[in-house]
C-alpha cells in the first residue's frame, strides 16, 4: 500500500494553518518527484482541534499533532522514506513525558468510542469514493431493496434513537407520524444551524463526512415517502455549505440521488439552503418559515410540524448528528445500537468539549459516561493550578452544573434532572476565573440580542432579566432581585411561544440553585468572588515585586500606569478601566500586578471606564 | 442604478426564476455581490417580484447576514460564543473597538473595517476567534489583535 498523509482540513485546523501544511506537503512531494508514490489527502475534522494541524501518516497511521509548514520535509523524509519518527510531533502526556504514536495510544481518543466521527481523518469530503470504500451507503441499499419503508421506521424505534438537536424526541415516531399524516408532498429535512454557542459537532459532520448525513436524510425519505429534501446549513459555516452542496452532485452523478435511486424505483433529490444568520431559525418551525423564504420566526405548533411543517406538508426535521447515526443502525442493527448507552438514552453522542479543559475539541462517547471522566480522562484535566467550578452544557437553554455533580452520568434525562440540558452537545468547562452570575448574564444578554421579538414573554421577560443582571454585574444588585429573575422566569418557562424563551431561563435558574452565594457577594458585599466583573475588580502594582520592566506602562492603553524614579510601576485608579492588560503582561515570574475585588473598598471605576458593549451607569 | 450594478441584478434575479422560497437566498447573493443591500434594488425588486417593498425590508432587517448600510471593505468578526468568552472575548472585543475607535455594529469613517460581535462560528476548541473576511485567526491573545489588524490596513 503507498503511504498516505491525511491532513485535516476542517476549519479549526485551517484556521491554525493547515492549509499551508497541505501545500508544503505538495510541493515537498512534487520537489522529491514523488507525486505517484505519495498520497496527500485534505480530510474532515477527527476532533483534536486543540493540537491541530493534525497530520496522520498511513499504512502505520502515525499520529502528529501541532504540525507546521516547516515540519513538512522532516516528516517526509524521516517518516515517510525511512520509516522513523519525528518524536517532538507526537503527543506527549503532560504528566508523564510518555510518547504516543497512534490515535489509539493517545487518552483524548482512548477512552472515546467513536462511531460517528471515526471516519472524517480517512475521508475526503469531497470524494464520494472514499465514503463508498468504507462501506458508505449500503445501508441506503439495503433499506431499499430488502426493507419496506415501515420495516426502516420499525428499526429505528426500536433503536430507540432519540434526536440529536437537544429535545431527545424519538426519532422513529416523529418519522412514523408523518409517514402515517395525510397530504402530499412530504418533506424531509436535515437541521445544519447550530446555533448553540460552544458546539460545533454538526458542523465537523457536515464538513468532514457529508454523505453520511446523505445517506440518513435518503433512507428517511424513503421511511416517510418523501421525493423532497432540505439541508438548512447556517451561513456561518461556510466550508459546510460547500461540503454539502459537492455531496448532493456526487451523489446525483453516482445515481444515489434523483430519479429512480439505485434502480429501486424511489425519487428523491435535496437541495442546500442557506441561512441567514439569526440564531432563532434553529428552532423546527422557525426555520421553516426560512425554508419557505420568510422571516424565521417560530410559529405556534398547535399541530406537530411531522402533520404540517414547511408549506403546511408533512415534514421530518432532524439534526445532522442524528440523520448520521442512521446508516449505523440500518447496517448493524437497531440491537447493536441498543447495546451502547443507558437505560433512556442509546447510541453515541459527539460532545463539544471546550472551555478551561486541557484536550478540547470533539469527542464521541457512548451515553452515560460521566462528566469527571469526560472532563479527566479524555479532557486531560483543567490547565494550570486552576480550580474547576463546573461544566456548562446545553449552550443558552441548559445551565450550570457544579462539581458535586461530576459522577452524573451524561445523558438526556440526567442533565434535565439537574436543571441543564443536553441541548445539541457542548460542554463548556469553567474554572474559578468565571463568575457564574457574569455567565448567567452573558446568556441572557446573548439571548436578548437573538429573540426574534414576536413574543412578548420571552422578548420583554429578557429585557428585564438582562437589566437586572447587568445591574448585579456591576455592584448596584439590590436584594430582592434574586426573587424578581425567579418570578419572571416561570412567567417566561410557562408563556413564551417556542423553546428558545421557555428554555432561556435555565442559565439563570441553575446559577441561582447552585452558585447563590456568588450572587449574594455580588448583590450585597458588591464583591465578585471570581475576580471577573469588571466594575467590581480593581487592579494595582505591588511595589515591593515590581522589577521595573515598564510593560505595563507601555501596554497600558489608557496611559493609566506611570512610573518612580526606578521605574517601579503605579496605577492610576481614577484612569484606570479595568482592562487587565496589565495584568497580562506581567511576567509570569513576577507577577507584580494584582487583581482583587474588595466590594465596599472598591474604588469606583471612572467614567472613562465604558468601552464597548452595554453602558454601564456608574452613577447612581 | 449603474448599468454595471443592474447587470448583476438581473443576473441574480434570473438565477432564482420563480424557485420555491428563494427570497432569502436571492438577498443573500445580492448581499455578497454589493456589499450591502441597497434600497434602489428592493425597489427594483419588488417591482419585478411583486412582493411588497416591506416584506423585504423585514427579511433584510432580521437577518444578520444582510446589510441596509454599505458595509467596509473588510468584515471583521470577533467570536463571543460561550467558549471564546470564558477564554477572554469580551477583552478581544473591547481592545479592538478601542483600536478601530468604533463600537461593534459599526464602520471605521474610512470604510476599510466594519467591526460585528458574531454568537459562536463552532471554532470553540481555538478560542478567542477572530475573522477576518474568510481568514481565521485562532488562539488570539490581547497582544496579536493590533497585528491581526494591521495585515487589513
Amino acid at each position: 500500500m503507498k503511504p498516505l498523509v491525511a491532513i485535516c482540513a476542517g476549519t479549526g485546523c485551517i484556521s491554525l494553518g493547515a492549509r499551508l501544511v497541505v501545500s508544503s506537503f505538495q510541493k515537498e512531494v512534487n520537489i522529491r518527484g514523488l507525486e505517484n508514490e505519495i498520497e496527500i489527502k485534505e480530510t474532515g475534522c477527527p476532533g483534536f482541534c486543540e493540537k491541530g494541524t493534525l497530520v496522520v501518516v498511513y499504512p502505520k497511521g502515525i499520529y502528529y499533532l501541532g504540525v507546521q509548514p516547516d515540519d513538512v520535509p522532516e516528516i517526509v523524509e524521516e517518516t515517510i522514506l525511512k520509516g522513523r519518527l519525528v518524536d517532538r510531533l507526537l503527543y506527549t502526556d503532560p504528566k508523564t513525558g510518555e510518547k504516543a504514536t497512534l490515535e489509539s495510544d493517545i487518552p483524548f481518543y482512548k477512552h472515546q468510542m467513536r462511531h460517528l466521527i471515526k471516519d472524517n481523518i480517512k475521508i475526503n469530503p469531497k470524494n464520494i469514493e472514499d465514503y463508498i470504500a468504507l462501506g458508505g451507503y449500503r445501508a441506503l441499499a439495503r433499506a431499499l431493496s430488502e426493507m419496506t419503508p415501515e420495516e426502516v421506521i420499525g428499526e429505528i424505534k426500536k433503536a430507540n434513537l432519540r434526536g440529536r438537536g437537544g429535545g431527545g424526541f424519538p426519532t422513529g415516531r416523529k418519522w412514523e407520524s408523518t409517514r402515517l399524516a395525510p397530504g402530499q408532498p412530504k418533506y424531509v429535512i436535515v437541521n445544519c444551524d447550530e446555533g448553540d454557542p460552544g458546539a460545533f459537532m454538526d458542523r465537523a459532520l457536515m464538513e468532514g463526512n457529508p454523505h453520511s448525513v446523505l445517506e440518513g436524510l435518503i433512507i428517511a425519505a424513503y421511511a416517510v415517502g418523501s421525493h423532497r429534501g432540505f439541508i438548512y446549513v447556517r451561513m456561518e459555516y461556510p466550508l459546510a455549505v460547500e461540503s454539502a452542496k459537492f455531496a448532493l452532485q456526487q451523489a446525483r452523478e453516482k445515481g444515489l440521488l434523483g430519479k429512480d435511486i439505485l434502480g429501486t424505483g424511489f425519487d428523491f433529490d435535496v437541495s442546500v439552503h442557506k441561512g441567514a444568520g439569526a440564531f432563532v431559525s434553529g428552532e423546527s418551525t422557525a426555520l421553516m418559515n426560512a425554508l419557505e423564504g420568510k422571516v424565521g420566526e417560530p410559529r405556534p405548533k398547535y399541530v406537530h410540524t411531522s402533520e404540517c411543517g414547511v408549506w403546511n406538508r408533512p415534514s421530518v426535521l432532524n439534526n445532522v448528528e442524528t440523520f448520521a447515526n442512521v446508516p449505523l443502525i440500518i447496517s448493524r442493527g437497531a440491537h447493536w445500537f441498543n447495546s451502547i448507552g443507558t437505560e433512556g438514552s442509546k447510541g453515541t453522542k459527539i460532545f463539544s468539549l471546550v472551555g478551561k479543559v486541557n484536550n478540547t475539541g470533539l469527542v464521541e462517547v457512548p451515553m452515560g459516561m460521566t462528566l469527571a471522566d469526560i472532563i479527566y480522562k479524555i479532557g486531560g484535566g483543567i490547565p494550570g493550578d486552576k480550580k474547576l467550578k463546573g461544566v456548562q452544557t446545553g449552550g443558552p437553554s441548559g445551565g450550570i452544573i457544579p462539581t458535586q455533580y461530576l459522577e452524573t452520568p451524561v445523558d438526556f434525562d440526567e442533565l434535565t434532572r439537574l436543571g441543564s440540558m443536553m441541548g445539541s452537545g457542548s460542554i463548556i468547562v469553567i474554572d474559578e476565573d468565571t463568575c457564574a452570575v457574569d455567565l448567567a448574564r452573558y446568556f441572557v444578554d446573548f439571548l436578548c440580542d437573538e429573540s426574534c421579538g414576536k413574543c412578548l414573554p420571552c422578548r420583554e421577560g429578557l429585557k428585564r432579566m438582562r437589566e437586572i443582571l447587568d445591574g448585579i454585574v456591576s455592584g448596584k444588585g439590590r436584594e430582592e432581585d434574586l426573587e424578581i429573575l425567579q418570578d419572571i422566569a416561570s412567567l417566561m418557562k410557562t408563556a413564551s411561544l417556542c423553546a428558545l424563551g421557555r428554555t432561556a431561563v435555565n442559565p439563570v435558574l441553575s446559577t441561582i440553585r447552585y452558585f447563590r452565594d456568588e450572587y449574594e457577594a455580588h448583590i450585597v458585599e458588591k464583591r465578585c468572588p471570581s475576580l471577573s466583573c469588571k466594575a467590581l475588580v480593581s487592579y494595582f502594582v505591588e511595589p515591593e515585586i515590581c522589577i521595573g520592566c515598564n510593560l505595563c506602562q507601555k501596554n497600558c492603553p489608557q496611559g493609566a500606569i506611570t512610573g518612580d524614579k526606578d521605574g517601579i510601576s503605579f496605577i492610576d485608579q481614577s484612569k484606570c478601566t479595568r482592562c487587565g492588560i496589565c495584568f497580562e503582561v506581567c511576567p509570569t515570574k513576577v507577577r507584580a500586578v494584582k487583581k482583587e475585588s474588595r466590594g465596599f473598598l472598591q474604588p469606583e471605576l471612572s467614567a472613562r471606564g465604558v468601552t464597548g458593549g452595554d453602558e454601564v451607569d456608574i452613577e447612581d | 442604478m449603474r448599468d454595471a450594478d443592474q447587470k448583476k441584478l438581473d443576473e441574480i434575479l434570473n438565477k432564482y426564476n420563480g424557485a420555491e422560497g428563494f427570497l432569502i437566498q436571492l438577498l443573500l447573493d445580492l448581499q455578497s455581490e454589493f456589499n450591502w443591500i441597497p434600497r434602489e434594488a428592493v425597489s427594483e425588486l419588488s417591482e419585478r417580484l411583486k412582493i411588497p417593498c416591506s416584506q423585504i425590508f423585514r427579511i433584510a432587517s432580521f437577518y444578520k447576514a444582510m446589510s441596509l448600510n454599505p458595509i467596509g471593505k473588510h468584515k471583521i468578526s470577533v467570536c463571543m460564543g460561550t467558549a471564546c468568552q470564558v477564554r477572554g472575548a469580551q477583552k478581544i472585543l473591547d481592545l479592538t473597538e478601542s483600536k478601530l475607535k468604533v463600537k461593534q455594529g459599526e464602520t471605521t469613517p474610512d470604510m476599510n473595517f466594519t467591526l460585528k460581535r458574531v454568537n459562536c462560528l463552532g471554532c470553540c476548541a481555538i478560542g478567542p476567534v477572530i475573522v477576518v473576511d474568510d481568514d481565521y485567526h485562532g488562539r488570539v491573545a490581547s497582544e496579536k489583535v493590533d497585528k491581526i489588524l494591521r495585515q487589513y490596513d
